[in-house]
């Protein structure tokens, strides 16, 4: 045990010596994770916008004014039916439809409360929230102003509905997908280098002609690095929960626990690589190509598997960022639990398994 | 105390080593001598149970190297060629990481190591990696024995290190040798051989002779002579066509020149270069030295058919 103690001391040695490690395990997660998250958002400026009013009074005309006037939106079209809001949005004539309910002035008048439906094309996600945002702010300013010297001011309640992605699924998808990439990368391409750098220094040769177990020499590599890649889905997580209001639906212990399976899976994937190859370059270069294009094109992590054809499909499927991203939108976003998500769960078992025994069958107690 | 019996290795085609027989007493400094490329590293890495042989057998204080490689791991110290530790682990804790695994500490066996690792202790918070070459092999020797081996393998340590430091460092395994430690060293320098009890010469891997470097030397069964001259080249040329010549080699600013035993005297062969219009030159009577052998070892197994 004290010889494991001291090869995982040593380990962590290596990790906090070398800055290109702690950027990698720390500065990729944070840059991309920004990355993805504010590249996707686009200013709002002359934002085309239907407007409905099926009042027609003078209240609705005066805020549909102070709307188009506020120099963030701009009138491109006047539907006349409901069923014009889909193709206005498919054509991509408007981005947002404000709809006046009928009566709007008499019912704020009377009743204290008056609707307005705010309709936003939310196949760009974040930038559908930030014009429903602007929208609501500029009504609420609206009211302020009209019913200052009201004790009870009415209130207008804006009713906002996402058009083709009515939860803004999207806007979250991208958080329990990068999870699923990121800890791929850390884990699995930290644990090849780390071991290919070992065989490259020559130091794997001491370490073979010394009484370590090669269990010990790979627990002591996949120990440090499980840590830190716990550490840093955690901070993406947070940050993902707290930056971009990615909602944890479901348990938390059970994403956890399915987050350590993933990083296991990818630990061994990365011991996997790293006995058949000798050199840190073809580490990299083989996690990069190999693990990291497919598992951010064929993960549906951007692209959704359905729409690929058969034999990507198929490819895809191999892929383990791809059952692990199902489980992370499931847990998170849908609530779902272990019933809904154990056949992703033993898929990533079999995976894991797969790959350390074969580690550990390849593992080579001499130099050939 | 280690045997090698009949050990064979080769790489696809490439024969390292052809039936090696060797035997190395308990407590004897060993060396085995030969230029890169001689089977020197593939022999060690057996031994070490780095490399499963081909054929033959290998047996390390009795342990075989093949089925008790685990036995064999615990009881040697082995350093290679390269320089293998952690660049960037400092001096203290690579000895300490190699003390823990080995199931030892430095405390406990300082005794063994302080000659040599009293010289680096004033830098033991250095990184290795910053150390110069002669400190990095004082580290090397430091960690391959702070489990206090029975047997100590070092390949090549003396490599691409200073002279002062490659002096300092066959005294240190002389004094590791009264320690009753078995050592087999390996080096491409033919001068280092006479600091070692016993040498074995190798050459495409086959031991070519196997004995003291005195018995060596004293064994050298053909006449040598010292011709000191300043025209190099033009001088080797002339002495090719000297009669029944063995040999002409340069050795730095003189050259050796080897003739068959009784054939000729400092006059035949001044007779011979003055032919020549060479003056200046002089000739004179030489012992062998350990290069000697092994070229004329080497010239005689070549002209074999």
């Amino acid at each position: 045990m004290s010889r494991f103690l001291a090869f995982l001391r040593k380990e962590f040695y290596h990790i906090f010596r070398d800055p290109r490690t702690l950027i990698i395990l720390f500065g990729i997660p944070i840059a991309q994770l920004m990355l993805f998250g504010y590249v996707m958002t686009n200013e709002v400026r002359n934002v085309k916008v239907a407007i409905v009013d099926n009042s027609k009074d003078d209240l609705s005309k005066r805020l549909s004014q102070k709307l188009l006037s506020s120099g963030f939106f701009q009138l491109a079209a006047i539907p006349t039916s409901e069923s014009d809001y889909e193709s206005l949005f498919r054509s991509g004539k408007v981005k947002e439809i404000v709809v006046f309910e009928p009566d709007f002035a008499k019912n704020l008048m009377k009743e204290g409360k008056a609707n307005i439906q705010v309709i936003a094309d939310a196949s760009e996600p974040n930038a559908a929230q930030l014009i429903v945002n602007y929208t609501t702010a500029i009504v609420n300013n609206f009211t302020k102003a009209e019913f200052m010297k009201d004790q009870t001011p009415p209130g207008i309640n804006i009713k906002v509905r996402m058009l083709f992605n009515e939860n803004m699924r999207d806007a979250y998808n991208f958080i329990p997908g990068l999870i699923a990439v990121i800890l791929m990368l850390i884990s699995a391409m930290m644990t090849a280098i780390t071991i290919a750098r070992e065989k490259e220094m020559g130091t794997m040769e001491i370490l073979l002609a010394s009484p370590l177990k090669p269990i010990q020499i790979i627990l002591g590599k996949v120990v440090p690095y499980m840590i830190l890649s716990i550490v840093s889905a955690l901070v993406v997580l947070a940050l993902g929960m707290l930056v971009f209001k990615v909602p944890v639906i479901g348990s938390f212990a059970l994403l956890l626990a399915e987050i350590l399976l993933y990083i296991f899976l990818a630990l061994s994937l990365g011991i996997l690589i790293s006995t058949f190859v000798d050199s840190q370059l073809t580490a990299m270069a083989i996690s990069g190509f190999v693990l990291m294009l497919p598992s951010i094109l064929l993960s549906g992590f951007i692209f959704p598997i359905k729409n690929m054809p058969i034999a990507l499909q198929i490819v895809a499927n191999l892929m383990p960022p791809r059952w692990f991203i199902e489980i992370n939108r499931t847990v998170m976003l849908k609530g779902g639990g272990l019933n809904e998500i154990w056949p992703n769960t033993l898929v990533l078992m079999v995976m894991s398994a797969l790959f350390i025994f074969i580690s550990i069958r390849k593992f080579k107690i001499r130099l050939q | 105390m280690i045997e090698v019996k009949d050990i064979h290795k080769q790489y696809g085609d490439v024969v390292a080593l052809e039936k090696v027989s060797l035997s190395v007493k308990k407590g004897e400094l060993f060396g085995l001598i030969g230029p890169d490329g001689a089977g020197k590293t593939s022999l060690m890495r057996i031994l070490m149970s780095l490399l499963l042989p081909d054929g033959g057998s290998a047996t390390m204080n009795g342990l075989d190297v093949v089925t008790d490689y685990k036995k064999v791991r615990l009881i040697t110290g082995y350093m290679p060629g390269r320089f293998s530790l952690y660049p960037d682990l400092t001096v203290e804790e690579n000895l300490k990481f190699f003390a823990t695994v080995f199931g030892t500490t430095i405390q406990e066996n300082y005794h063994l190591i302080k000659d040599i690792y009293q010289q680096i202790e004033p830098f033991k918070t250095r990184r290795a990696g910053k150390l110069s070459g002669g400190m990095k092999q004082k580290l090397a020797l430091s960690c391959a024995l702070i489990h206090k081996p029975e047997i100590l393998i070092l390949d090549e340590p003396t490599t691409g290190v200073d002279a002062v430091s490659r002096k300092e460092f066959w005294e240190m395994l002389k004094r590791l040798k009264e320690m009753e430690i078995t050592i087999l060293v390996s080096t491409p320098y033919m001068d280092e051989a006479s600091m070692c009890d016993r040498i074995a010469l190798i050459q495409q891997g086959n031991l070519m002779s196997v004995a003291t470097p005195q018995a060596m030397t004293k064994a050298f069964s053909e006449d040598l002579w010292v011709v000191r001259t300043k025209k190099i080249y033009p001088t080797t040329k002339h002495l090719g066509q000297l009669p029944s010549l063995v040999s002409v080699n340069s050795f730095g600013q003189v050259l050796h020149l080897v003739t068959p035993k009784g054939m000729h005297n400092i006059g035949s062969i001044t007779q011979f270069l003055s032919k020549n219009d060479e003056n200046e030159i002089s000739v004179e009577p030489a012992e062998a030295t350990i290069e000697d052998v092994f070229i004329l070892l080497m010239n005689n197994r070549n002209s074999k058919p």
